[in-house]
């Protein structure tokens, strides 16, 4: 079946059987392997990707569903090629070790400081709650996602944001 | 820029990660990322049954099917010897079964196919025909008069025992129990769970036909080891053998082991020319992959009449699973579970520790933990504080009365080891101090007269990791030493290779960190790669908290290797006597005139275009590091737990957790491996469990029956620390990353034990779930 869809801003298609998966859609045909699988059945959240701007599990998603919509994933986080600030957010309060559930962690974290700029530690605990992490405690995701929300603030004051952390590693 | 892009990143500096940046960006590279041209993809049949015998395979209608190239069954791998293959523990194990099936999950059959969907279709189209037999799901009910037999095609091997093992003094510790004026025993079972890394194994096969070159890309913790495993299990010679880990997504254990999947892969991509990529789903990977401890634990301890700790008895009965494949020291075969006597000045001990043959999945790996010393450390502090408990005595109290002191260090412990620094009270003073102990005693005893329900938990561990000193550690002959290779290059920026293999630990930037003190090229300027067998220095890999102890030091030695080297080419540069340099971070000068001095890269650049008559050009080394002795890294943690009378469920109020793991190379990668850990450990202590059902079916084998914790369920983390560097650590490190995990399930348990010790309850076996807690009330007759 033909699919097309607006993946990260750009319009993007694929010519795909029925029964595949939108993370396989995004992973095998589209080469966006940011996007993870670590349980195949909605139990970890490591594949969450932003369908219309709400997460959703593209595990357990059809990408025959998403036809004519829009989805975002980690790849789509850059703004004009520096980090966002969810991005800055965990490398600056060490929310990631290994980084495996790390972009769907981020996908949830924007999709929640877009509804609530201001999240109390409690809400963000309770926004990430479908997304497992076996790694940081969940300590510094919440303190992660808290640091995106006053970058973002300030930014909404001054007009600007933005902290440059280089690809290839470095500071 | 960052904050603390301005730091040089020396021991002590909290600098941001290095490796972020590709994680931030979906830009990680791991297994299942890698795809390779002319690429194939496997699926793997697994066994419906925990035991029977196999009567047929019929693979014809799933080699008909669409993209399918071959079928691969035990009987094609036995015809290439590769049927069995040996364990880490000496053990062997079946690649793809040929005779019986031994646990639900055992690998039966493998399609090789176009595509990841083409090869789960035609998987599905095999016919297995099975006899089925009864299964053993316990030690007892392997030791059962007539119990089935589980391996049975081992010659001699007429039950379902495995080892018996022992360790301490019998006669001393009979002696001193009889002299004693109390005896507190605990029977617990540390129950089976599992890593669940949130990346689940695989590995992309690549055997070159031209060249017979296999490349095995891997989720290895131990690539090297896994290497040489590979060349004897397969004789394809070492040197035509290169394994590379990439990014893991986490390991805690999980991702030591040899699995038959990485064998069939590879035997297929050989047999068929093409590379091959096999993928483990979450169920597979929860019921087929290392598991962790299935501990059935009996422990006594001997009291005097003042309180104190006289002798430790202990037996245990392990449940190995259908093969023997505990990833462990050779010598060791219950692990380190001898360090049992704990942070107690115990003057005898004896252990006993009997395995067996069970019909589930093999494994015994060390989940965050140095080799069952998890084990040890939860039943040694959980008997500690029922002792406290049923003497009257606090448990804080208790423990400060028998702690070793930190004048008897180093400590020759009753089974053997040298412990070599801590000073266990302080810790405790700072953990007590940090929770207000008293005050919440207080606390405790207020809400209890009003008719609540709650308790304060503590455990005092000590670990012993950083294996190891090879005369005595070895896995399968392999002496566990590490190592590190350093280039430094003209421009004065260098690359740092190790043995070992980060699955989110943060080497990236710890060990850069470690030159950076040491040879004062800033953290930035090291590249720090691991994980290719091709390119790394031969090492043991990463668990047991081992990678700072033993790696950490190879690194900090090639780094004064070179430090000695530069010296040289600064004093030709300089123009002055070696002795009359001083050293300080970053360059040479000469004594009494600091202008006079070469910076490191300065020196650098020398060593390839200035050098003295008759030195050899560049400023590389490497250094393999073989520990004098283990690190022993120690804390105290304190729980607080509210229980709801009318529904069980416990609730965490309060974690404190001091840690001293010696000095700290980046305070904060250190902080956050304790919060994963203290989260692992409530995990352990509140909700996963991996059970079986009477037919040996696995309870447990996805993300819905096992549970982990979520950001909701899990509790903060309050963290102190105390700093006592290991004596013989070059840089005074002990390892950390496990120390949470050790320490935290028997505060976690303690508390709830302490909450429910009115009622006369003792013991509840992990996961202490609601509904235990609500069971033992109402046997005690308490209700709402």
């Amino acid at each position: 079946m033909k699919v097309t869809m607006r993946i990260n801003g750009t319009e993007r298609g694929g010519d795909v059987e029925p029964r595949v998966l939108l993370v396989d859609f995004l992973r095998t045909n589209l080469l966006l392997t940011g996007t993870h699988v670590g349980c195949d059945t909605s139990g970890c959240g490591a594949c969450t990707v932003l369908l219309d701007g709400e997460p959703v599990k593209s595990c357990t998603m059809l990408a025959v569903q998403v036809e004519g919509r829009d989805i975002k994933t980690v790849e789509g986080l850059l703004q004009g090629g520096a980090l966002s600030p969810i991005q800055v957010g965990f490398h600056e309060e060490h929310g990631l070790q290994c980084g495996f559930c790390t972009p769907g962690m981020m996908m949830v974290g924007s999709a929640l400081l877009e509804r609530n700029p201001d999240p109390t530690d409690e809400q963000i605990r309770w926004a990430i709650s479908g997304n497992l992490c076996r790694c940081t405690g969940y300590m510094n995701i919440v303190k992660a996602i808290k640091h995106a929300a006053k970058m973002n603030q300030e930014a909404a004051k001054a007009g600007s944001h933005a902290e440059a952390v280089p690809a290839g590693g470095g500071e | 820029m960052s904050s603390t892009a301005h730091l040089h990143g020396g021991i002590g500096d909290s600098i941001k990660r290095k490796e972020d940046g590709r994680f931030l960006r979906g830009k990680g590279n791991y297994i299942d990322d890698i795809t390779l041209p002319g690429m194939l993809h496997m699926a793997i049949l697994r066994s419906p049954h925990a035991h029977a015998r196999i009567k047929s395979i019929d693979t014809a209608a799933a080699g008909a099917k669409p993209g399918v190239i071959a079928v691969v069954t035990g009987e094609l791998m036995a015809q290439h010897k590769l049927a069995w293959m040996p364990t880490l523990s000496g053990d062997t194990q079946a690649v793809l079964a040929t005779d019986k099936v031994r646990f639900q999950g055992q690998e039966v059959a493998a399609v090789i196919a176009e595509t990841k969907y083409q090869a789960e279709d035609a998987r599905d189209a095999i016919v297995v025909e099975y006899d089925i037999l009864p299964a053993v799901i316990s030690p007892d009910g392997a030791k059962a008069t007539g119990a089935p037999l589980i391996r049975d095609e081992k010659e001699g091997q007429k039950d379902n025992h495995i080892y018996h093992w022992e360790s301490g003094d019998k006669g001393t510790t009979q002696a001193a129990f009889a002299k004693a004026a109390k005896v507190v025993r605990l029977h617990t079972f540390y129950p089976r769970c599992h890593p669940a890394p949130m990346e689940t194994c695989g590995c992309v096969a690549d055997v070159n036909p031209g060249t017979g070159k296999a490349t095995i890309y891997m989720t290895s913790q131990a690539p090297h080891a896994i290497r040489t495993v590979f060349a004897l299990v397969t004789g394809l010679p070492e040197q035509n053998i290169r394994v590379v880990s990439p990014d893991l997504g986490g390991g805690f254990g999980n991702k030591v082991p040899v699995y038959p999947g990485y064998v069939v892969a590879t035997a297929a991509s050989l047999l068929i020319g093409r590379p091959v990529k096999w993928i483990e789903d979450r169920s597979e990977n929860l019921i087929s992959t290392g598991f962790a401890r299935d501990y059935h634990m009996t422990g006594d301890l001997a009291v005097d009449k003042d309180g104190k700790m006289l002798a430790l008895r202990v037996h245990l009965d392990s449940d190995n699973g259908a093969f023997f494949s505990d990833a462990q020291p050779s010598k060791f075969k219950a692990g380190l579970f001898h360090i049992v006597t704990g942070s107690y000045d115990i003057p005898t001990a004896h252990i006993t520790a009997d395995g067996y043959y069970t019909n589930k999945a093999p494994g015994g790996v060390a989940y965050r933990c140095s080799f069952r010393v998890t084990e040890a450390s939860y039943l040694i502090e959980r008997l500690v504080t029922n002792a406290a408990i049923e003497l009257g005595i606090d448990q804080a109290e208790f423990r400060m009365k028998n702690f070793i002191q930190p004048e008897q260090m180093p400590y020759h412990s009753a089974t053997g080891w040298v412990y070599d620094s801590g000073d266990y009270p302080k810790a405790m003073n700072v953990a007590l101090e940090q929770l207000g102990y008293d005050e919440m005693r207080k606390d405790v005893e207020a809400r209890r007269k009003k008719g609540e329900v709650t308790g304060i938990g503590i455990a005092s561990f000590t670990e012993v990791v950083g294996a190891g000193h090879g005369a005595d550690f070895d896995i399968i002959g392999l002496r566990m030493f590490d190592s590190a290779e350093l280039r430094v290059h003209p421009t004065g920026k260098a690359m740092l290779r190790m043995g070992t293999k980060s699955q989110g630990q943060g080497h990236e930037t710890t060990f850069a960190q470690i030159v950076a003190e040491e040879l004062g090229i800033p953290a930035m300027d090291v590249a720090v790669e691991e994980g290719d067998t091709d390119t790394a220095p031969y090492g043991l890999g990463t668990y047991a908290s081992r990678s700072t102890p033993v790696a950490g030091a190879a690194t900090a030695m090639v780094s004064r290797k070179l430090r000695d080297k530069a010296r040289k080419i600064a004093s030709h540069l300089l123009e002055a006597a070696e002795e009359d340099l001083e050293w300080e971070r970053g360059k040479f000068y000469v004594k009494g005139s600091p202008d006079r001095a070469k910076t490191i890269q300065e020196i650098a650049f020398a060593a390839y275009t200035n050098l003295p008559e008759g030195m050899e050009a560049g400023l590389e080394g490497v250094h393999y590091y073989d520990p004098p002795n283990m690190t022993y890294p120690f804390g105290t943690y304190a729980v607080m737990v509210d229980v709801d009378k009318g529904t069980g469920q416990v609730k965490v109020r309060r974690m404190v957790a001091v840690d001293d793991c010696g000095v700290r190379i980046n305070p904060m990668v250190v902080e956050g491996q304790i919060h994963g850990g203290l989260a692992e450990g409530f995990a352990i202590a509140f909700m996963q469990l991996i059970t079986f059902d009477d037919d040996g079916n696995c309870i447990g084998s996805n993300f819905i029956d096992y549970l982990l914790p979520t950001a909701w369920e899990t509790p903060k983390f309050e963290t102190g620390e105390t700093v006592s560097p290991s004596p013989h650590h070059p840089l005074g490190a002990k390892g950390v990353g496990e120390s949470p995990t050790v320490g935290s399930p028997a505060a976690y348990v303690n508390a709830v034990i302490d909450a429910l010790s009115p009622y006369g309850i003792t013991n509840i076996d992990m996961p202490v779930t609601s509904d235990k807690v609500w069971a033992a009330l109402r046997s005690k007759g308490v209700t709402e």
